[in-house]
C-alpha cells in the first residue's frame, strides 16, 4: 500500500471518530444545554426528598435550568442538604420557591423552582430558603383517610 | 485415593501459581511497553501505518454491527415501550443503552477479534520466523519498534471506533423506529436529549473504551509476543487473545459500570 | 605482522538449566579470517553464536569482541557494540512487512541520518553484491529461500560491519546456488576486510572457503585446525565428520536413557 493512500485513510479514520464524539455530545447527550462550566451553584434543604437522586434535573416552568449533584444528610438540622447545579444563563431572585415534585404519577422526582419576587438575585453559593418536601405518597392518603372520616364526623 | 486427590490439588495449585507467575510477567511486560514507547511518539509514522492496520480496517465491522445493534434495539424498544404508550422514549433507550454499554462493549469485543487477533498472530509470527531475533541482532529494539507502535494505534483506535459504533446504532435506531415505524422525530430526538448526560453516560462511555482499548492491545501484543515459536503456538496465542480479552473487556465492564454509577439513578 | 585479533573466545562455559551445552571453549579469529565452526546435530553451535552477539550470558568465561567482553556491557553498549555486527539467520528472517529495498534500507534509517537518495545507492550497491539489483522492489514471499538469504545477506552488511555471523547458510540450497553464497561469503569479507563466522554442517563446501575450521563435539573443541590439516587429519573425530560417516565418535543419538528401559522392556529381557 502506498504510504500516502495509508495516511488519507488514517486522516479519514480519525476525523470520522471525532465527529463521532461530536454528534454523540451535542446530538445524543445535548451538551450545549447544560454546560456545568458555565453554573454557579446553590444549595436548599428539605425536610423529606423522598426519592430524589444525584443527577434529577431541576426545572422551572417545565424548563430544565439545573442538575442535583449532590445530596446530604445535615446531623446540624436533622434534614436533606441538596446541592443544585445551576445553568448561569437563568438566574433566580433570592426568594424562590423550591419543591419536590414528581413527573406523573409514579415517574421521576425532579425539583421545581418557582421565581419569586425580590430584587437580589440567587449567587453562586446561596441557599434557597423557602422549600416544600417531596410529596410521600403514604402520608397523603393517610391525610386524605383523616380528612374522609372528619367529614364523616360532622355529619 | 488419597493420592489422587493429592495430585488434584497439586494441580490446582500449579494452575494458580502458573497464572499469578504470568500475570506478573505480562504486567511487566506492559510496564516495559510503556517505558519504550518514546520511539513511537517521536516517529508517529510507525503508529500511523498501525493505526491504518487496526482502526481503518475494523471500520467495516464497527460501522455495519453498530447499525444493526440499533436496528435491533430500535425495535425490540419499541415493541415493549409501546404498550405502556410511551414509544417516543425509545430514542432514550436505545441511546442510553449504546452509550453506557453497548457502545464500548460489542465495539471492545469486535475490535478484540478482529484487530487484537490480527497483532498476536503478526507479532507471533514475526517471532517464530526469527525476525524479532533479526532486529535485536541489528541493534533496534523490537519492542519499542515492532510492540509499542502497535500497542499505541490499538489504544488511540478504539475510543473512535466505539463511538462510531454508538453513532451509527442511534442512527440505526432511528432509521428503525422513526422513518420506519413513524414515532414522532421531535420527541425522539428531544427524549433522548434530555435523558443522556453529557458527563455521566457519553464521558464515562468515552473512559470506558478507553480502558478496553488498553487492555485489548496490551493482551494482545503480550500473547503475540510471549507465544511460542511454532505454528501451533501462533495459533494457540491467538485464541487466548479473543478469549481473555472478551472476558477482561466484559470484568472489566462490570468493575466500570459499579464505580462510575453508583449512587445515581 | 598478522592482522590484529577481533574476537577473543576464552574458556567459555554456558548450561540450559543445568544441562551443560559448553564446556570452556577457547578461539580467537584475525580480521579478514572467514572461520568455519562445525559439529553435530545439538552440539551448541547456534548457542556459541548467540553468545558472542550477547544475546545470552556466559556461565563463565567471555568472549572479547573488538576488546571489550560482550556479557558485561550494559544493553545501550551492546546494542552499540552490535550495529558492527550482522548475523545471518538461517531462513533469512527477512521483515516479511517489508520490500527487499526497504529490508536492505532498514539499518540505515534506523541508526543514521542519511539523506534519502544517498540510502537508495547504497541498497543498490548492496543488493548488486549479492546479484539482486533486480529484484528491489520485490516483497520477500515472491523469493525462493536461496534469493532470500541472498537479500538477508546484503541487508546484514547494510552497515559494513567488521563480524558477521552466518548460522548454517548453505542448508537446503542447490548446488550453484550454494557455491554462489559461498563464494559471496568469501568475497565479501575481502572486500570488507571483516571477518565472517561459518556455522555449518557442509564441510566439503565451507572447506573451500574458509581459512580456518573448529569442531565441537561434547561441549569442547574436539579438533581444529586449517583446511589442508583438517583434510589430512587422521584423528577419528575429524575424518567421520569430514567424510560423512555415521559410525564413529560423533553420536547419532540425543543422550537418553537406554533404548531398553525407554520402551520397558526389562520385564521381558530381565
Ligand atoms: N532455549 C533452550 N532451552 C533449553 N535448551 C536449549 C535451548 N536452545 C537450545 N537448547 C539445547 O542446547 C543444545 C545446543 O543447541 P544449539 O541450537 O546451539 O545447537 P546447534 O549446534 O546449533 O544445532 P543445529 O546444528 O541442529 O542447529 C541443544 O541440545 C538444545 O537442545
Ligand atoms: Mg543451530
Amino acid at each position: 500500500m502506498q504510504r500516502t493512500t495509508m495516511d488519507l485513510w488514517v486522516g479519514l479514520f480519525v476525523i470520522t471518530g471525532i465527529i463521532a464524539l461530536m454528534i454523540l455530545s451535542l446530538k445524543v447527550g445535548n451538551l450545549n444545554v447544560y454546560n456545568p462550566s458555565q453554573s454557579y451553584v446553590i444549595t436548599g434543604n428539605f425536610e423529606n426528598i423522598g426519592g430524589l437522586k444525584v443527577r434529577a434535573p431541576v426545572k422551572s416552568a417545565g424548563v430544565v435550568v439545573g442538575r442535583v449533584t449532590d445530596i446530604q444528610f445535615s446531623t446540624q438540622t436533622y434534614d436533606a442538604v441538596v446541592t443544585m447545579n445551576m445553568d448561569s444563563r437563568f438566574p433566580f431572585p433570592k426568594d424562590t420557591f423550591a419543591s419536590i415534585l414528581t413527573a406523573g404519577l409514579l415517574g421521576e422526582q425532579y425539583i421545581g423552582l418557582a421565581a419569586g419576587g425580590d430584587e437580589v438575585m440567587l449567587k453562586n453559593g446561596d441557599k434557597i430558603m423557602k422549600t416544600n418536601s417531596a410529596m410521600v405518597l403514604e402520608e397523603l392518603i393517610g391525610r386524605f383517610l383523616f380528612n374522609k372520616a372528619a367529614e364523616d364526623d360532622s355529619f | 485415593m488419597p493420592r489422587r486427590i493429592v495430585s488434584a490439588v497439586q494441580h490446582i495449585g500449579h494452575r494458580v501459581i502458573e497464572s499469578i507467575w504470568r500475570l506478573g510477567y505480562a504486567s511487566r511486560f506492559f510496564i516495559l511497553v510503556l517505558l519504550k514507547s518514546g520511539t513511537s511518539l517521536r516517529r508517529f509514522g510507525l503508529v500511523m501505518r498501525e493505526l491504518y492496520f487496526t482502526g481503518v480496517l475494523s471500520l467495516i465491522i464497527i460501522v455495519v454491527s453498530g447499525l444493526f445493534v440499533g436496528m435491533v434495539l430500535g425495535l425490540q424498544g419499541y415493541e415493549t415501550l409501546q404498550k405502556y404508550g410511551s414509544e417516543s422514549a425509545v430514542g432514550t433507550l436505545v441511546a442510553l443503552s449504546l452509550v453506557r454499554e453497548l457502545g464500548p462493549v460489542v465495539a471492545a469485543l469486535l475490535f478484540a477479534s478482529r484487530a487484537g487477533s490480527a497483532i498476536t498472530a503478526e507479532i507471533g509470527l514475526m517471532k517464530a520466523t526469527e525476525q524479532l531475533a533479526a532486529m535485536g541482532m541489528m541493534a533496534v529494539d523490537p519492542v519499542a519498534r515492532v510492540v509499542a507502535p502497535r500497542f499505541w494505534a490499538g489504544v488511540i483506535s478504539m475510543p473512535f471506533l466505539a463511538a462510531i459504533f454508538s453513532v451509527m446504532g442511534v442512527f440505526g435506531g432511528y432509521l428503525v423506529t422513526v422513518v420506519f415505524i413513524g414515532v414522532d422525530e421531535g420527541s425522539f430526538w428531544s427524549q433522548m436529549q434530555s435523558a443522556v448526560d453529557f458527563r455521566f453516560d457519553i464521558l464515562n462511555g468515552f473512559i470506558k473504551s478507553c480502558f478496553f482499548g488498553v487492555a485489548v492491545t496490551a493482551i494482545a501484543v503480550f500473547e503475540g509476543y510471549d507465544a511460542p515459536p511454532t505454528a501451533e503456538g501462533v495459533s494457540g496465542a491467538t485464541t487466548r487473545t479473543v478469549v481473555t480479552s472478551s472476558l477482561v473487556i466484559l470484568g472489566l465492564d462490570f468493575i466500570l459500570t459499579a464505580f462510575m454509577f453508583r449512587g445515581v439513578s | 605482522m598478522p592482522p590484529e585479533v577481533l574476537i577473543e573466545v576464552n574458556d567459555l562455559s554456558f548450561s540450559y538449566d543445568t544441562r551443560p551445552i559448553l564446556k570452556g571453549i577457547d578461539m580467537s579469529m584475525r580480521r579478514g579470517q572467514v572461520v568455519a565452526i562445525m559439529g553435530g546435530s545439538g552440539s551448541g553451535k547456534t548457542t556459541l553464536l548467540r553468545l558472542i552477539s550477547g544475546a545470552i550470558q556466559p556461565t563463565s568465561g567471555h568472549v572479547k569482541f573488538a576488546g571489550e567482553v560482550v556479557h558485561e556491557l550494559n544493553r545501550d553498549a551492546l546494542f552499540r557494540l552490535r550495529r558492527k555486527m550482522g548475523m545471518l539467520f538461517q531462513f533469512g528472517a527477512l521483515f516479511t512487512d517489508l520490500s527487499v529495498f526497504d529490508n536492505v534500507a532498514f539499518q540505515m534509517r534506523e541508526h543514521t541520518n542519511l539523506p534519502e537518495s544517498m540510502i537508495r545507492d547504497l541498497v543498490l550497491m548492496k543488493l548488486h553484491a549479492v546479484g539482486l539489483r533486480g529484484a528491489h522492489q520485490l516483497m520477500p514471499n515472491a523469493l525462493s529461500g536461496g534469493m532470500a538469504r541472498r537479500v538477508a545477506l546484503a541487508r546484514s552488511i547494510a552497515l559494513d560491519p567488521m563480524l558477521i555471523m552466518y548460522d548454517e547458510p548453505f542448508t537446503g540450497l542447490d548446488p550453484i546456488s550454494l557455491s554462489v553464497i559461498g563464494n559471496l561469503i568469501r568475497r565479501l569479507t575481502d572486500a570488507l576486510g571483516m571477518t565472517s563466522i561459518v556455522v555449518t554442517h557442509d564441510v566439503q563446501e565451507s572447506l573451500k572457503i574458509v581459512d580456518y575450521v573448529y569442531f565441537i563435539a561434547d561441549g569442547v573443541i574436539a579438533a581444529q585446525g586449517t583446511p589442508k590439516e583438517v583434510r589430512e587429519s587422521v584423528a577419528p573425530f575429524v575424518h567421520q565428520f569430514v567424510h560423512g560417516e555415521e559410525d564413529g565418535p560423533v553420536p547419532f543419538h540425543y543422550p537418553a536413557q537406554t533404548y531398553q528401559e525407554d520402551l520397558k522392556l526389562e520385564d521381558t529381557f530381565a
